[in-house]
């Protein structure tokens, strides 16, 4: 098999990717905001813009170089790594559901940014302090995007696809950004975090399996199994984990 | 403190600390989990051509590994 090709390996890319692509950029917009509002739209732009050159940059060095690797070998590197990444992903939001986590704080990250940015009393150190700041957020959280997109896009021979997912989690962030400004805290983040850790997860044990010769019985559409079966472990684990938990709320739902 | 490092080392070093945050972190249960299922069903499909066990086997690895991890989680938050 050369690439995923059923509409229903297709789909659960598209989601996995544009999902993830989703919650690492509401986390870089908080930043990029925060940065904006307190002190210079101008620098927290220009860091975006750069933070996304330098991205483009390795997409374009990275991308084409997988095209080459071969498939098996290559399938069975992504397997591994968005396996450990799903899992973690899982893992996390579990934890925050069942209330033995801090929920990731957006209110919390843009006070913190907010807090940062305060101490540079200097106007061209601030311009400076700010392009950086807006520039991390924005690279660090965008390379998790491009190890996904890259990843998921070379092995299943739908980088375009991939890249287009991500594109339209950009655009559809950034215009939910651009008019709830400092709402982000209102995005349900675990909730996406958890969907995703279950595609991802997924998309991690089909790739590991392919790459180790294993015939998939149904072929993709065993990726919309693996989804249900992971969905339901993940809904057993949360119920059991609030139940051990909180066991009072957990009774009177 | 600026770092005295050159600048390609000073990137290899972001380069390998980025990667080892990313694939371990704070769970590296999780990241020696991945190598034991990829052993495991290496063996028992490449090796032992049973394709049918390898189907199963992944995901109750998959499964298990999530399930300890979470626990270790569990218990980590209990401690405090």
């Amino acid at each position: 098999m050369l690439g995923v090709t059923g509409s229903s390996g297709v789909f659960v890319l598209v989601a996995a990717v544009f999902l993830a692509s989703a919650v690492e950029m509401v986390e870089a917009l908080t930043i990029v905001v925060a940065v904006g509002y307190t002190q210079s739209w101008r620098s927290a732009l220009e860091g975006v813009g750069a933070a996304l050159v330098a991205l483009g940059v390795l997409v374009a060095a990275i991308g084409p170089a997988l095209d080459s690797f071969p498939i098996t070998t290559l399938r069975l590197i992504v397997g591994g790594v968005l396996l450990v990444f799903g899992l973690q992903w899982l893992r996390k939001a579990l934890l925050r559901s069942g209330g033995l986590k801090a929920k990731h704080d957006e209110d919390a990250i843009y006070e913190k940014t907010v807090n940062e940015l305060k101490n540079d009393p200097d106007g061209q150190t601030r311009d400076r302090v700010a392009f950086v700041m807006a520039f991390k957020g924005v690279f660090l959280e965008g390379m998790e995007v491009v190890i996904i997109v890259i990843t998921l896009g070379a092995s299943a021979h739908r980088l375009g696809d991939a890249a287009l997912a991500a594109l339209a989690a950009l655009v559809i962030v950034a215009i939910v950004g651009v008019i709830v400004a400092r709402q982000l805290s209102k995005v349900p983040e675990n909730a996406l975090k958890m969907t995703v850790g279950i595609l991802l997860v997924s998309y991690g044990t089909f790739f590991t399996g392919e790459g180790l010769k294993i015939r998939w019985p149904g072929g993709d559409t065993s990726l919309l199994l693996l989804v249900a079966l992971y969905a339901v472990v993940a809904w057993v684990a949360h119920v059991l984990l609030r139940a051990a938990v909180n066991p009072e709320t957990a009774s009177a739902q | 403190m600026k770092s005295s490092a050159s600048w390609p080392v000073r990137v290899l070093k972001g380069f390998a600390m980025f990667w080892w945050d990313f694939l371990v972190g704070d769970t590296p249960e999780l990241f020696v989990a991945a190598l034991f299922i990829v052993g495991v069903v290496a063996i028992v499909s490449v090796s032992a051509h049973e394709n049918a066990a390898s189907v199963v086997v992944l995901p109750v690895l998959v499964i298990a590994a999530l399930g300890l991890s979470v626990l270790r989680g569990v218990r980590a938050s209990k401690r405090g």
